[in-house]
């Protein structure tokens, strides 16, 4: 069932930049993990898969919320989340443990490779999927 | 990577995003055909950096990561045409909000672009 009105809320105003920078990151982390797995994968694998992870949620969140359906706008939620937990979860593990990570993720020490960024996403992803379904859908 | 286009690109695209930034806080798109302008110029700025990378790539006899460096030469032309399409489609004031995040990517890839052709 498409929402026309939904949908217009979730990629424009905000939301039309915040899509801008996950596509960035969706680029970056997907030629950055492709490059890293296809030359040196046995280097640090661990590493490496998560960036991968880490692209594939970037592209979702890219996707879901330049599609702004119901359906898209729950995976984005799901995705984001995961996306939160995940940058947390490898942020303090690359603190606490930092030989396990011989070569940096994207969401190494909470992306400060990145400016932060990769940690603050999550978060504007799921304001922003909260405030765009009250605001009254734009003509 | 020692030619001054490189610099040159990076204080100008900053300079662009300072001028997108100016804009979005203004919520007027005063003169974002004047921005839309100074981007065309970058890119074309950015097309003359790709071929002379590429020249001087063939050129080196060091070694430089070939491919990461063509990427990054490649992938440098794409953001400002993605970003401007992007943006020139939403009617509010946050359409340069994107045309902020572009050029703000450019510097980042140019400083990149540098530590891949010096081996860092």
């Amino acid at each position: 069932m498409s929402d026309p009105g939904l949908r217009e809320a979730t990629r424009s105003g905000p939301g039309r930049v915040l899509i801008a920078v996950y596509a960035v990151f969706a680029l970056s982390a997907t030629a950055r993990s492709a490059v890293q797995i296809a030359t040196k994968f046995h280097d640090a694998p661990l590493a490496y898969v998560l960036s991968a992870v880490a692209a594939v949620i970037y592209i979702v969140a890219t996707v879901c919320f330049t599609r702004g359906s119901r359906t898209s706008r729950l995976v984005a939620t799901v995705s984001c989340t995961v996306e939160l937990i995940g940058v947390l979860a490898v942020g303090t593990a690359s603190v606490l443990d930092p030989s396990a990570f011989p070569d940096s993720t994207v969401w190494s020490v909470y992306g400060d490779g990145y400016g932060f960024i990769p940690v603050v996403l999550p978060i504007l992803g799921l304001l922003w999927i909260r405030r765009s379904s009250r605001v009254p859908a734009p003509v | 990577m020692v030619h001054p286009l490189d610099t040159i690109l990076l204080i100008a695209s900053l300079v662009c995003a300072v001028w997108s930034l100016v804009l979005l806080m203004l919520s007027r798109p005063v003169g974002k055909r004047w921005l839309l302008g100074a981007l065309l110029l970058i890119e074309l700025a950015l097309l003359v950096q790709a071929v002379l990378g590429v020249v001087q790539l063939a050129m080196t006899h060091r070694h430089v990561s070939g491919v990461v460096f063509v990427g990054y030469l490649i992938g440098s032309l794409l953001i400002l045409p993605a970003a401007t399409w992007w943006s020139v489609t939403e009617k509010s004031r946050w359409g340069v909000g994107v045309l902020l995040v572009g050029c703000l990517v450019i510097p980042v890839i140019i400083v990149r672009m540098n530590q891949v052709w010096s081996g860092v």
